[in-house]
């Protein structure tokens, strides 16, 4: 069934990294992303695998989870690296099969590629499964504050964020419902060309539309009952504060990052991309 | 008795789609004081006018003539709304339409966090809701896999956290099961009884309605009766004219009686039955 | 014969997984045409995901479906013909709603079934006539109607298809007292025109007691009990064990009887229980 669903979802937990200030969990994993790019090599990468997998032990979040947030984009990785295989020239030649041709080199980068999405992959995840949506949005909130001199409705975005994480899950459960009803009465969503699909979902799409309509009515009517106006003059049960341990991850980090610059100059030879 | 929600000859009407259709008035002439502190149902069939006579109470609805007016305020002030939101909550029918956050605890505290109150006593007042409502311990669930009841209960306890000195409920357990229905219910009674806020509850289950302290039946924009449970499920024909049936019981005894038997006709509920068909029987 | 045959239907949701549920199990039942069950239960007993085994919406993890006789999985395309026999109509059918008009809305199913035009056209009006639908709402957008007329819409294009099982879920929700009364009233004219089985989902006893002939008790994944409905009633307390309320009527003749008087157990309606206390009565009167 669609909503067993994993990406993107919290694992409730009280680790350490549950309790890092989400505001320096965005900033960092944006600076990890950023640092994995910038890894040369496999001694470089191999800090980085390291760290990451620190973290993984400080989250708490048990392997099993981990593992399947990787399953969903397993073909992503296949591919890629598959690519980088059979793309890469130079170095030297291992296969050569009619116009196949497999160097060391397109070795070494597919599977530096995989590696590197991986630990893309289990970096974010690692955000999103040891912090709540709602901690996300108000992170991001507050880390786009600054936006407002320019008059981005920061608030607005951040409490539209909350509204469509809440209703996802609704709107799959509604999906499934009408496609149901839609089938009960002979609808055939699965087969026909191209265009008999399309139509096929007119039945589907607009009970949806009417039914998510009705429920956004409703919802702002129950916001406004319960006081809503905006942004203004809010305050957040939850309250943000950098502590100790966040000033650790943070001097961690920039430890890390200059561990790779090192590498990547120290071991220069080896660079790959 | 003070006077917490004030009806005065109120009527009121949805728009049409243009001008030349004028819709007919869905509100017509109520006048109503509702007790602090009491516990009052309405009844009604679909379309009586029921849900928008909750929905002028903090208004959603503004009366196209006559004054509702809470605590005194009148809602045609618009200066007054945010205030008499402040006073009234509204739990609404379709629980999945009313919750905004993805853990409950965050939810319950969107009310409170709209009305600028400090985290620590936001916090506090959160705890005290949850526990309230018997859902403590679903405090960091996802709204969406909780049961329909469950879900309701959260969206009372929003309520409670703001404080408000009533509750309006529109047909709280029109979507829920039998389950779903007594947990809402119950939290109500009880909220009502212990902390002395006053309810006001639109349903169409005579069940729910007979444990209110006063039934109030509109019938075509109108009070049609209005008394206690008693004075008002005992006129079994009036509801009947009006669409409503009455509980089994009633509806035993009344039978009985009209077919000669000498038996009491003002009963209630199971017991009262019991006791009027075992007199009837000795004598 | 029996129209509906459940042969040892389980039905897990998230098979081969740690997390997996048996949603219904085991299931061994046979429905004789022409009846109306009520199915009852809790909401998670497994009453949604049986019903949707009938039409092959689901298809059972162990087991087999037979629909007058036939295997409905036997052959896999024919799934969609099983879904005109067996109709199924669900909770709030309203929200299903999508054409431009009311009489598109209920031609959907029929023209699904490759009929002709005039056939279509016959159905719509005949579907119409069994929910009381007048001609001219037919013209209208579904979006026009009323609440109940809405209602009242989807469930004709659920009978347009003219199913000889008819299974609904909880077809009075949300409805008044007057609502209910005239929803029960067309399911039974549908039954009474077609000579259709009829599956009727629902929590209120009430209604289970005044239509059905039969009862088919769901708990914990499986049939607790299927029986008339004077069997079912007659173990009341056993309902009220796994906490499903029986009529007040029930509970009231129950007490009477643990009291002395000399009732049936398993009264179930007002005038059930007025004409079986009249006699009691009256000898008390003399």
């Amino acid at each position: 069934m669609v909503r067993d669903l994993t990406i993107g979802q919290y694992y409730p937990g009280d680790s350490l990294l549950h309790k890092t200030d989400p505001r320096v969990k965005i900033v960092l994993t944006l600076v990890f992303i950023f640092v994995i790019f910038f890894c040369k090599n496999f001694f470089s990468l191999g800090l980085m695998i390291a760290a990451l997998l620190v973290g993984v032990f400080l989250s708490r979040v048990p392997l099993k989870m981990i593992l399947k947030s990787m399953k969903a984009i397993t073909f992503i990785i296949i591919i890629t690296a598959l690519l980088n295989l059979f793309y890469t020239t130079g170095g030297n030649v291992l296969v050569k099969y009619k116009f196949i041709t497999i160097t060391d080199t397109g070795v070494y980068t597919a599977i530096f590629v995989a590696v590197r999405i991986l630990a893309l992959i289990v970096g974010s995840t690692l955000l999103t499964y040891t912090t709540t949506p709602t901690m996300l949005t108000d992170a991001i909130e507050q880390l786009l504050k600054p936006l407002k001199v320019f008059h981005v409705p920061v608030h607005t975005l951040a409490m539209m964020m909350t509204l469509a994480l809440r209703f996802i899950p609704t709107l799959i459960e509604e999906i499934d419902k009408i496609m149901n009803a839609q089938k009960a009465r002979g609808a055939d969503l699965e087969s026909g060309g191209l265009l008999q699909r399309a139509k096929a979902l007119v039945p589907i799409l607009i009970p949806l539309f009417v039914s998510s309509f009705r429920r956004a009515y409703e919802l702002a009517f129950a916001m406004e009952c319960r006081c809503y106006t905006g942004g203004e003059g809010r305050t957040r049960m939850k309250q943000m504060k950098l502590k100790g341990l966040d000033s650790i991850l943070i001097v961690g980090c920039a430890v890390l990052l200059g561990g790779v610059i090192a590498l990547n100059l120290f071991f220069k030879t080896y660079n790959l991309g | 008795m003070e006077k917490i929600i004030e009806y005065k000859d109120v009527t009121f009407r949805y728009e049409g789609e243009d001008e030349a259709h004028i819709l007919p008035l869905t509100i017509n002439g109520v006048t109503l004081n509702l007790e602090k502190g009491s516990f009052v149902a309405v009844l009604g069939r679909n379309g009586s006018g029921k849900s928008t006579l909750a929905k002028l109470t903090n208004a959603i609805h503004l009366p196209e003539s006559g004054q509702v007016l809470v605590e005194g305020l009148d809602t045609r002030d618009e200066k007054n709304t945010d205030l008499i939101r402040r006073k009234v909550g509204m739990v609404f029918q379709n629980p999945d339409n009313q919750i905004v956050a993805t853990i409950v605890e965050d939810d319950v505290a969107f009310g409170p966090e709209n009305l600028g109150i400090e985290p620590k006593e936001i916090r506090r007042r959160v705890d005290d809701a949850l526990k309230a409502v018997g859902m403590y311990d679903f405090r960091l669930a996802e709204p969406h896999k909780l049961s329909g009841g469950q879900k309701q209960r959260v969206a009372i306890a929003g309520i409670l956290a703001m404080q408000t000195d009533s509750i309006v409920l529109d047909e709280p357990t029109a979507m829920l099961d039998p389950i779903g229905r007594r947990e809402v219910l119950s939290t109500v009674l009880r909220l009502n009884r212990e902390r002395g806020i006053t309810v006001l509850m639109i349903t169409h289950f005579m069940e729910e309605a007979a444990q209110a302290e006063r039934v109030i039946v509109l019938d075509k924009g109108k009070v049609f009766l209005d008394g206690s449970p008693r004075d008002v499920f005992t006129q079994s024909e009036a509801l009947k004219r009006c669409g409503l049936d009455v509980p089994q019981a009633t509806g035993l005894a009344k039978a009985l009686a009209d077919s000669g038997i000498k038996i009491k006709t003002d009963v209630l509920n199971e017991e009262e039955c019991i006791d009027a068909i075992l007199t009837a029987y000795k004598e | 014969m029996s129209i509906i045959r459940l042969e040892n239907v389980t039905h897990n949701y998230g098979d081969g997984t740690p997390l997996c549920v048996s949603a219904i199990k085991d299931i061994n039942i046979e429905i004789e045409s022409g009846e109306l069950v009520g199915i009852i239960g809790h909401t998670g007993s497994g009453k949604s995901t049986l019903i949707q085994h009938l039409n092959g919406l689901l298809s059972p993890t162990k087991g087999r479906v037979f629909i007058e006789g036939e295997d409905i999985w036997q052959n896999k395309k024919n799934i969609k013909n099983v879904r005109f026999k067996v109709g199924l109509c669900f909770q709030y059918p309203e929200y299903q709603l999508f054409e431009e008009t009311v009489f598109k809305d209920i031609a959907f199913g029929p023209k699904n079934m490759n009929l002709s035009e005039d056939e279509i056209k016959l159905r719509v009006l005949e579907a119409a006539d069994f929910v009381g639908l007048s001609r001219d709402l037919l013209e209208k957008s579904p979006f026009d109607l009323s609440g109940g007329e809405k209602r009242r819409a989807a469930i004709a294009g659920v009978m347009a298809m003219k199913p000889k099982i008819l299974v609904l879920d909880e077809p009075t929700a949300g409805l008044d007292p007057r609502g209910k009364e005239s929803i029960l009233n067309m399911i039974l004219r549908y039954k009474k025109a077609t000579g259709a089985t009829v599956l009727l989902v629902t929590h209120n006893m009430e209604d289970v007691a005044r239509i059905a002939t039969k009862i088919l008790v769901m708990n914990r994944a499986q049939v607790l009990m299927y029986d008339t409905v004077k069997n079912v009633f007659a173990h009341s307390e056993e309902l009220e064990k796994i906490g499903l309320a029986v009529p007040q009527i029930t509970r009231i003749c129950r007490e009477l009887k643990k009291r002395g008087l000399a009732l049936d157990e398993s009264i179930y309606t007002v005038d059930e229980a007025c004409a079986a206390l009249l006699p009691l009565l009256q000898k008390g009167v003399r």
